[in-house]
This record gives structure tokens, sequence and C-alpha cells, in this order.
């Protein structure tokens, strides 16, 4: 898909998706190598603007922009500066999570926060302002980012820090690519001694036991996640698995991985097949799937040993994996309701499970303190993320429900992941809309930065 | 911008009285649809059927539109465009004509092939050019089973919904990788004003059973759908039936 550089010369029309597959548009794929080439970009975009794209993570159209241009951004993938001694590191927007980690690593340093995948880039991840295991400690990404070299739509590159210009950095800061191109940013990192984690694992019979655990416990851990079943009904509704751990300490380490405490050697599986049919994930096998998964987690474990890679993402094991879903593609669906908001979350729950939807991958996590950012996703309370396949029946219509119960309990759905939100519903979940809206105007006149997203939702 | 299930947000209908195009509208406006434009011959069922509309909450705004005058579709249409992203268009016009009489006088024919193929075939290609500029979209063009095998009692439509046919399977693969998706619709009988007082045929759908059909061929991005989805086969068996033998079925 990447193509040369070429905003004068007419780039063909390239059909993009996000990594739900859903909702396909076409748009010129423009790549910068370097600020230069994307200054021009945004300058010279036509009427239907210009969006930057990362690694395609974002599971719906936030990185799609019809009829005008995409910059596929992983061109700029320069690491300018790392400062060993204070933790920093000043990189291209372009630059994966792998990658820096690749780099940080072997020196003692970890990103800030991961989220379920490494193959995000930094411009990415402020974008979506993402969150990660640690958030009830770290919070999201952006509170660890110390600046942003801003492209904005009127063609000037700014360099944003939060004490400066606090609006435009925190509107930035999960603004969906919205407010300007990243073109890079400064990042303060976390110390590690090893790329082990220690891991505990347990077990919880139902909804209510997990959130006591999850509620009791949490701030001992750094990390901190719960897998769960949404197809196990009655009194297992609301079952899970909990793994929660930290970076292991070199002491931790037996003697024969202690030459290299902080090698990083991901494994990596062929990736999915190009064409799977529609269906492999229905209610029996993602059923059977969980009753397994379930079953295969001990009921206690503490301080297990684990590789980074297969603590934090597990999936990036399996490239491409977002195929299994076959041509129709999945949607995914992340809210967030506060505390106090235990009964939204439980009916929710309850409802999805006798809904039956087929969802393998669903997660629940409690999050820390809110983030700053105008459209950041996190608030404090608990966060449910599920797939499900689009082609589900009745699906539409069901999604829609469970958003105006997530909007009267005060919740919200996560932009990154949304593919069919109701642009009435964002408002009420996103009370800093207008804000955001007011400062695009400021910051980009003739509207040259856009997306599919912001079309859909009239951001 | 249509969702990730392909429902749109803006809807062009290219005959806007159409009870299949209204039944569609009706459905997608519960879904995620909010601004409708409903193009036709400037009428009193025009503006009733937007009136209809806007009692469901819909933003209607009606367009004066003629098929049989392809000259005038580039300005006509440009304009619903030039107002905003159109998500999806659904091309609903179309007339049977009266075989017994048509056959006796080729203009009366002639101007079925006109409404039905050359039309059709121009206002396609004006809305595909748009939806092509915009990036994305979708463009739904109601033809007929009429038009998969030519029979004695409605050749002459059959004939140009086969023409139009054709034309829809070429178009959505000029279209494939351009954003834009083009969906054939092959309904049989469907009970309508245009078939009021015909003896229904077999496998015979409402309005309202179309719509449902095409809200699911949007959500899956199909290319052809047929209502109801049996005809499929049955159409399969009959494309194949010897001449001879087809000429004496009593359909």
């Amino acid at each position: 898909m990447p193509v040369p550089f070429a905003a004068d010369s007419a780039a063909e029309a390239v059909s993009v998706t996000g990594w739900g597959r859903t909702a396909p548009s076409s748009a010129q794929v423009l790549r910068p190598g370097s600020y230069e080439e994307a200054v021009r970009a945004v300058r010279e975009c036509g009427g239907r603007g210009t969006i930057a794209r990362g690694l395609g993570r974002a599971y719906g159209d936030a990185a799609q922009n019809a009829g005008g241009a995409v910059l596929d951004m992983t061109g700029l993938d320069r690491i300018h500066e790392i400062d060993a001694v204070n933790g920093l590191v000043v990189c291209d927007a372009g630059v994966s999570l792998h990658r820096l980690m690749q780099v940080l690593l072997p020196l003692g340093w970890f990103v800030p926060v991961s989220p379920g995948t490494r193959y995000v880039t930094v411009g990415g991840a402020i974008g979506a302002d993402i969150h990660g295991k640690n958030h009830h400690v770290s919070g999201s990404f952006c509170r660890h980012v110390r600046a942003i070299e801003l492209l904005t739509g009127d063609g000037e590159t700014r360099l944003v820090t939060p004490e400066d210009e606090p609006d435009l950095f925190w509107a930035t800061a999960g603004g969906m690519g919205l407010t300007g191109i990243v073109l890079a940013a400064t990042v303060e990192l976390m110390p590690v001694e090893t790329s082990m984690m220690t891991v505990d694992t347990e077990r919880a019979t139902d909804l209510d036991d997990l959130m006591a655990r999850l509620t009791a416990e949490d701030h001992r851990y750094r990390y901190s996640v719960a897998w769960i079943d949404l197809l196990a009904r009655g009194a297992k509704t609301g079952r899970a698995v909990l793994t929660r751990g930290d970076h292991a300490p070199l002491d931790a380490l037996p003697p024969r991985l202690r030459d290299e405490p902080l090698a990083f050697r991901p494994g990596r599986l062929p990736a999915a097949p190009r064409f799977l049919p529609d269906g492999l994930l229905g209610r029996r096998s993602v059923g059977l799937f969980n009753e397994f998964w379930y079953r295969k987690a001990p009921r206690e474990q503490r301080g297990r040993l684990q590789r980074l890679s297969s603590f934090f993402h597990p999936l990036d094991g399996l490239p491409e994996w977002n195929r299994i879903y076959g041509r129709g593609g999945f949607v995914q669906y992340q809210f967030v309701v506060g505390h106090g908001e235990e009964e939204a979350l439980r009916r929710i729950v309850r409802r999805i499970g006798s809904r039956r939807c087929p969802s393998f991958l669903a997660v629940l996590k409690r999050f820390g303190d809110a983030d700053p950012g105008w459209l950041s996703f996190p608030v404090p309370g608990w966060t449910l993320a599920l797939d499900i396949p689009a082609a589900m029946p009745g699906l539409a219509a069901f999604l829609d429900e469970l958003d105006d119960e997530v909007a009267a309990a005060g919740g919200r759905v996560y932009l990154a992941k949304d593919a069919r939100l109701r642009p009435d519903v964002l408002a009420r979940m996103y009370p800093r809309l207008d804000a955001f809206r007011d400062l695009r105007t400021r910051y980009d006149p003739r509207g040259a930065i856009t997306s599919d997203l912001a079309r859909r939702l009239g951001v | 911008m249509k969702d990730a299930f392909g429902a749109p947000q803006s809807l062009l209908i290219l005959g806007g009285t159409s009870e299949i195009g209204l039944a569609t509208a009706r459905r997608l406006i519960t879904r995620r649809t909010r601004t409708v434009f409903l193009a036709g011959r400037p009428s009193e069922g025009l503006e009733s059927a937007a009136e209809s509309l806007r009692s469901i909450g819909a933003q209607v705004h009606t367009v004066a539109f003629d098929a049989l005058d392809p000259g005038s579709h580039e300005t006509a249409l440009g304009k619903v465009f030039a107002e905003g992203d159109v998500d999806m268009v659904l091309l609903a016009f179309g007339v049977l004509g009266d075989q017994a009489r048509d056959e006796q006088e080729p203009l009366a024919a002639v101007q079925v092939a006109q409404v039905n193929y050359t039309g059709a075939v121009s206002a396609s290609l004006v809305c595909a050019a748009a939806l092509q500029a915009q990036g994305h979209g979708s463009l739904v063009v109601l033809s007929s089973v009429a038009g998969e095998r030519a029979r004695r009692v409605n050749f002459i439509y059959g004939s140009s919904k086969a023409g139009l046919d054709a034309f829809c399977q070429g178009l959505a693969d000029a279209m494939h990788g351009s954003g834009v998706h083009v969906m054939t619709v092959r309904p049989g009988f469907v009970h309508t004003r245009m078939t009021a007082g015909l003896p229904p045929a077999p496998l015979a759908a409402t309005p309202d059973e179309v719509a449902t059909a095409i809200e699911l061929g949007l959500r899956r991005r199909s290319g052809t759908i047929w209502v109801p989805g049996a005809l499929r086969v049955v159409m399969a068996g009959i494309r194949h039936l010897p001449r001879p033998l087809f000429r004496r079925l009593p359909v």
C-alpha cells in the first residue's frame, strides 16, 4: 500500500480500512519521508483534506479520509535522541512502540504505557491517547509526553508542550489526529531491570467476584487486566481470569536468564491467511475457546515469570490476526462507566451474555484518574472491551442500545475503536467536544485536517 | 459516512415516489439516515412522499429530476452532491409499460427503454463519478428478475432491465477499489402501484422486504442481491430451461 511521496503527481487512490476491516473508503495514500514533505502535503491538500495514519491499528475509520489524502507516517521513522540517564526519547511520529522497545530495552528503559499491541506508532499513541494495563498507576500515554512537534492545518509547525500551549496539547492528546499531524514527540520512559514480568494469575468466578478482587488489590500491582468470558451465563456471568504483575527485578531471574536480562526477542507465527471464511468465530467455537481458556488458567498462581511480549502483546504473535474474522470484518466495542455505576456494568455484561455475542477477546480493566486530554477516553471506573463479528444479526441496533445505557450512566465509548457511534450520542459522552471543534477551526480555518471519523461523527 | 454496518447517513433516491425507494428510506432512517434527497418530476406525490419521511424525523429535500432528459442529469444531480457527501444513491425509477400496447406502438416501447435503460445509464454514470470523487458511497440499482430471462408477457420491460443489469455489473467492476460500492438488486414480483392489477407471480415480495434485503446487502457489501433470496436458485434453473419448454411455462 505505501507509495512514494508524490503530492503533485496524481498518485492513484487506494481503498483503506481500519483494523476491523469494515467501511472501506478510498484515498490517495502519501508517504512523506521528511517534515518538509509532510508540510507540503498539508499545504497543498485538496478540498477533502488529509489525515495522518500510522500502522492502521485503530479499529474504525479514524485514519481514513475518503476522497482526500492519507499521510502514511511510517516513513518518518527516525529516533533522534535518547537520554539514557534521565529516560527520555525524542523520535518521529512514525516510530512504532515495537521499535522503541527494541532500541530502549537493552538500555534498561521501557515505554511508559503499552497497549495490547506494540504495532502502534508514537503519533497514533498520542492521537488516541492510548492506555494500557497500568492506567490505574500511570494514566494514559500523553501524560508521559513532554512535547509534540505538531503540523497544524494552517501549514505551520509548532512545538507544543503542556506548559506553553496547554489547550492545543490536551486537544491533541486523544484528538484522533484532528488537530494536526504529529511529526515528532518527546516521551518520558520508565526504567526496568529486566525484560521479564512477574505475573500473578487468578480466576474470578463471576463479575462481582472480579470487581471485588480488582478493587481490593489493584493498587499492589503496576499492571492489571482481566480477560472476561462474556458467553458465560447464569451464576457464571462475568467469570474471568485476572493477570496482574510488574517488571521482574534482576534478582527474580533464574541464573540462566541473568546473562541477558534485557533481551527482547518476541516470537511471531506466520501471518493469518488472507482469505478466511466468515463465521469461523461463531458462538460455538468461541464458547469452546472461552471454556478452555478459563479452565486452562490456574486458580491461583503467584510470581510466574513471563516474557514481556507474551504478557503485554499476546496477539502480536499472530500477524494480521484481524483476518480471522473473515471478509465481513469485526467491530470492537469499548466503553467506560464511572465508579458507582457498577449496576450499569452488570446490566451490560448480562445483556451481552444473553445476546450471545461471540466475543473471545473481551477484557475488563479498572481505570485510574481521568486524563486531561479533551477527548481522552479514560475516566475513573470500569472499562470493558470486546470484539464482535460485524455480520452478527441485529448487532447494529444492539450496540446503539448499549450506547444509550453507557451515556445514561455518564460513560463513553473509545473513539480509537469506534466505527459506528451516532453523532448525537458523541456530544453526550464527550462534554468538551464543542471546545474541541472551536480549537480546530482556530488552527485549521480551511479544514485541511479531516477524516472519515470526523465526517461520520460531525467532529 | 456509512458506519461499520454500511448504514448511510445521507441518501439520494432517484425516483422519489418509488414505493421500494420510500420503504428503503424509512428503514434506513430508523438506522443512521438523517438527510434524504428525493429526486423526481415535481408533483404532489413527490411532496407528500417527502412529508411522510419528514414525519419520521429525516431532513428531506426534493430535487427536480427527469429520467427522460439525460441532458439535465449532470446539473440536477450535481446540485445534490454539491451540498455535501451522499453516502448512498438508490436508483429506483422505472416503468413497466403496457406490453400489448407497446408492441403495437414502437415509440411507446422506446420510451420504456429510455426510462429504464438509457435514463438509468446516464444517471448512474453521473452518480458514480460523484461518488468516486468523494471516495466512498454505495450506488444501489433496482434491476429485476425480468432481465434474467425474457418472457413473452413483458419482454420489452425485461430487455430494458437486462441492459441495465449488465451495465451495473460492469460498473461495479469499474468501481472496484475506488471506495464506491455498486449493488444490483434483482427483485421478483413486488406488490406496488406498478404491478397493481397484475396476477402476482410465485415468490412475490413487498417493498418492505426489498428494503430489508437492501439493508442487509449494504452491511455485507454485496454485489448482487435477489429478493427473496430463493429466486437466485429458481432463476439459475429457469435460465437453463430449453426454449421450447420455457415458452410453454405458464409464467
